[in-house]
């Protein structure tokens, strides 16, 4: 690799440390994932940047940088816990840092698929692994005593025959002149201190007294305020506005016209940039905008799902997966079962509503924000306003939820361009109504499902999903299926389900659309689990035991009896109802137990959720916990309230007063199992989201008889 | 635009500003304490609440002009040191994922405590169902204010 000018000096200058120091990173060789450790100085002859890395200082002290955005997933805690376990510090001496968007240092940095420990754990721990290795050798040497006699604890290497001890500190200048080992010999899980360990999150104490710094909080010198009156018709343009009295308002500094790409279409508004948010505030809504929506599908919720039931009638749709063939043996049967389930439109609706701060400076432009993906802002930044990509500084602060929307590159752009015509910094901040009304939204999808069974078994499956496809924006083709109509169904299905195939039912609406927490799974896995369901009850099996029958891999097998025993589904009671699902996203599979009763006056009451989660090897199991219960209460109000409406091509829901968060009062107990394994680590994020409406709607069947196969539905309706 | 003077956290401070600009944007953008959140601008979410005389308020629906000389008790002002019970028993059941609720979420529980230092199910069902958590931390802030009641009142 030729050597390019990336000084040891200047490395460490950019990141803010000191030069005296073990700093060990690691980057990837080229398009094989594999990642080599380098220490810090070496950089310059590899030519690379460091990825994610460690640093000590002469006082003991270790900072590494998260890459990876904290939007409550408890990112912040995992990486240093599983650090620090490897490394042989104690929690405390770490500190951690958000790094910037930088393509080129860290790779992929999307917070996203659940991805952020089990995409960098295996990496991470040979890095800290590596580092403590060199200072035990670097100990050795000074004490002219063996490496194997010596070990590491809590930042220090100890000398066993002899108990001589010393500080990290005291070792790391030697440490840094010795190569970084080839081959590190990891812990093992019976050994770990820290990981597996239910350890407090480090933000929590930032959160409970209001200083942790989320995008919202950020303030510049100088800096001014900005809202934005957008096309209500999601992407459409500006005819002609009057800014006369908005300009009257004090504090308001300047009106302009935005327009900026969302997608393949331009999107435009009316940018206010005033001293303050309610300067911003009072001045929009002085604003008189004539629109054009010319070219603009006014499109109707009902209009939507109409089409999308016709179309599930009269298309096949694009193959996505087929195995066996289930079209001759579904053609025989005199009784096979063929529904269409139907699921919503949703917002993501974080807490934090959308706000991007930017400072254009001419020929760089700096950026503050609560964002999921760093580096696509930088590079999107870079090549939308025509600024270089090194030239465009990405900060991360903490999300007040992400979901998926702060992966979406809309509001950082138009931030940037508000920012250059105002000549300032300016955060522009997005109201609840902008966020709720303006997308993207999670699509609403729906699906046919068509199956039989035969002895007891399931003899054919045909699964059908209409519903927009994300990968378009992103540019995946028109003519090939969905890449994720599978996510969500467990695969272990295919090992006993002979025939079975699920296809993809092109659908297209100007709704601008985006991942939502699990994506597809979160309504896949409602269509796909009832469907299970539904076999069940058609073959006469209990729907426990038809899971544990068609699901024979060891890892489901373990995991279906634990949610058996634990939930005491076998004893169960009249006037109980009692149902399960189980679903496999970003390689953790979740089963989960709801149990439902009637009320009083005749409404449905969750009782209480039992949750098995096999997430493989995992670092904070009171995160992992936390991660489930919060995918339980979020798919709650997505099965049983939320639905984002269209009417006339307007957003019809636009605040909580109409789009009805869960409360306090409405959530049952819930109780979360985790499968001790040491397979490779799955996702936590978001697995535990898409088995709870499945559970649920099966244990009201089990219940009532009645079928929910429409979302939301009102628990108070059934 | 009129001279106001807000006392926060027992602190006065002397501002000029639009009369009818809400408590929680002079909170946030003047006097520069960012701990109070935005989260619907409609008294629907309990991001923004603060205590008005003791009493918890909608910052976000309150013009600054009717918290003029009145005492207002932001997140800032129970503790720096998170040593009030309240936010301790909410470390302690590490209640909060993304934070973003959680000033107010707390506030509104201080609020409740001092009213009822031993609440029940019922009590808490009451005070805190106007206040969203999108995370969904509800078990946990249901555990926390338990536990809070517990330290409160062993405290006496």
């Amino acid at each position: 690799m030729e050597p390019k000018d990336i000084s040891r000096r200047k490395f460490i200058r950019a990141t803010g440390l000191s030069a005296t120091a073990l700093t060990l990173g690691f980057y990837f060789s080229g398009e094989s994932k594999a990642s080599t450790i380098i220490k810090g100085e070496d950089a310059e002859n590899y030519g690379v940047s460091l990825n994610s890395w460690i640093h000590i200082d002469t006082n003991g002290k270790v900072t590494i940088v998260s890459h990876r955005a904290e939007m409550g997933q408890g990112a912040y805690q995992a990486i240093p816990q599983m650090i620090a376990e490897e490394l042989e510090v104690n929690l405390d001496e770490v500190n951690i840092i958000f790094g910037k968007g930088d393509t080129v240092k860290y790779g992929n940095q999307i917070t996203g698929g659940s991805s952020t420990v089990r995409g960098t754990y295996k990496n991470l721990s040979k890095l800290s692994a590596s580092a403590r290795e060199m200072l035990i050798t670097a100990a050795a040497n000074k004490w002219n005593v063996p490496a194997a006699e010596c070990y590491a604890e809590a930042g220090h290497v100890i000398h066993r025959p002899s108990g001589k001890k010393m500080h990290y500190g005291e070792l790391v200048v030697d440490a840094s002149k010795l190569e970084a080992p080839k081959n590190v010999q990891l812990k093992k899980i019976e050994d770990y201190k820290l990981v597996r360990k239910p350890l407090p999150r480090q933000d929590t104490p930032l959160k409970t007294n209001g200083t942790a710094v989320f995008g919202i909080d950020k303030t510049l010198p100088g800096m001014l305020y900005a809202m934005v009156e957008r096309n209500p018709r999601l992407r459409g343009k500006v005819k002609s506005y009057d800014d006369t009295a908005a300009l009257k308002v004090p504090g308001v500094k300047k009106v302009f016209k935005v327009t900026m790409k969302v997608f393949d279409t331009d999107r435009e508004g009316i940018a206010v940039v005033a001293e303050s948010t309610w300067a911003a505030m009072q001045g929009r809504k002085a604003l008189k905008v004539v629109w054009d929506d010319t070219g603009f599908d006014y499109v109707n919720t009902e209009d939507i799902y109409k089409k999308m039931k016709a179309e599930l009638q009269s298309k096949e749709g694009l193959s996505a997966k087929k195995q066996g063939d289930p079209d001759p043996i579904l053609a025989q049967q005199k009784t096979k079962l063929d529904v269409v389930y139907e699921t919503p439109y949703q917002a993501h609706a974080c807490m934090e509503p959308l706000n991007c701060i930017a400072h254009h400076k001419g020929d760089s432009i700096e950026i503050w924000g609560p964002i999921q993906a760093p580096d696509w802002v930088q590079g999107d930044i870079s090549q939308k306003m025509g600024v270089k990509k090194e030239n465009v500084i990405v900060n991360m602060t903490f999300l007040g939820g992400g979901f998926g929307r702060k992966a979406f590159l809309d509001y950082t752009h138009e931030a940037c361009l508000i920012s250059k015509e105002a000549g300032a910094p300016v955060q522009v901040i997005w109201t609840r109504e902008d966020d709720m009304t303006q997308g993207p939204f999670r699509p609403g999808v729906s699906y046919r499902a068509e199956g039989a069974v035969n002895n007891g078994e399931i003899s054919a499956i045909k699964f059908r999903l209409c519903g927009q496809n994300i990968g378009h924006w992103m540019g995946s083709k028109k003519d090939v299926p969905n890449d994720s109509v599978l996510e969500g169904f467990q695969p272990h299905y295919f090992d006993s389900i002979k025939n079975i195939s699920f296809s993809d039912v092109p659908f297209e609406t100007p709704i601008p659309i985006m991942w939502w927490r699990s994506v597809y799974a979160s309504t896949n896995g409602f269509a796909y689990e009832s469907f299970m369901d539904e076999l069940a009850i058609a073959a006469g099996k209990d729907p426990l035991a038809f899971r544990k029958q068609h699901l024979k891999s060891d890892r489901c097998q373990k995991l279906l009896d634990k949610v058996e025993e634990v939930s005491g589904w076998k004893n169960r009671k009249p006037k109980q109802g009692y149902g399960i699902a189980i679903t496999e996203c970003f390689s953790s599979t979740v089963a989960q137990v709801v149990k439902v009763s009637k009320d009083a006056t005749g409404k449905i009451k969750i009782d209480k959720v039992w949750a098995v989660i096999d997430c493989g090897w995992y670092v904070n199991p009171d995160t992992v916990r936390a991660q489930v219960e919060g995918s339980i209460v979020m798919a709650l109000g997505a099965a049983t309230n939320h639905e984002i409406h269209f009417k006339d091509g307007l957003t019809v829901e636009k605040n909580f007063n109409t789009y009805r968060m869960p409360k306090i009062n409405e959530i049952p107990p819930i109780e979360v199992f985790i499968m001790d394994n040491n397979e490779d680590a799955g996702g936590v994020g978001e697995p535990g989201l898409p088995p709870f409406t499945p559970a649920l709607t099966n244990a009201i069947y089990d219940l009532t008889g009645k079928r929910i196969r429409k979302l939301p539905f009102d628990l108070a309706k059934v | 635009m009129a001279k106001i003077t807000l006392k926060v956290n027992k602190k006065e401070h002397t501002i000029d500003a639009d009369p009818q600009m809400p408590l929680l944007w002079a909170i946030r953008d003047i006097v520069g304490l960012k701990g109070t959140k935005y989260g619907c601008g409609v008294a629907q979410c309990g991001a923004c609440t603060v205590h008005m005389e003791g009493q918890p308020v909608r910052s976000c629906s309150i013009p600054v002009i009717g918290a003029a000389n009145k005492s207002i008790t932001t997140i800032e002002g129970l503790s720096d040191d998170n040593s009030h019970p309240v936010q301790a028993a909410w470390i302690e059941e590490q209640v909060p994922q993304c934070g973003y609720c959680q000033s107010g979420q707390i506030m509104a529980a201080v609020a409740l405590l001092q009213k009822k230092t031993s609440p029940t199910d019922a009590d808490i069902d009451a005070a805190m169902q106007g206040h969203i958590c999108r995370c969904g931390t509800y078990p946990r802030i249901r555990e926390a204010i338990k536990k809070a009641s517990k330290k409160m009142t062993v405290k006496g």
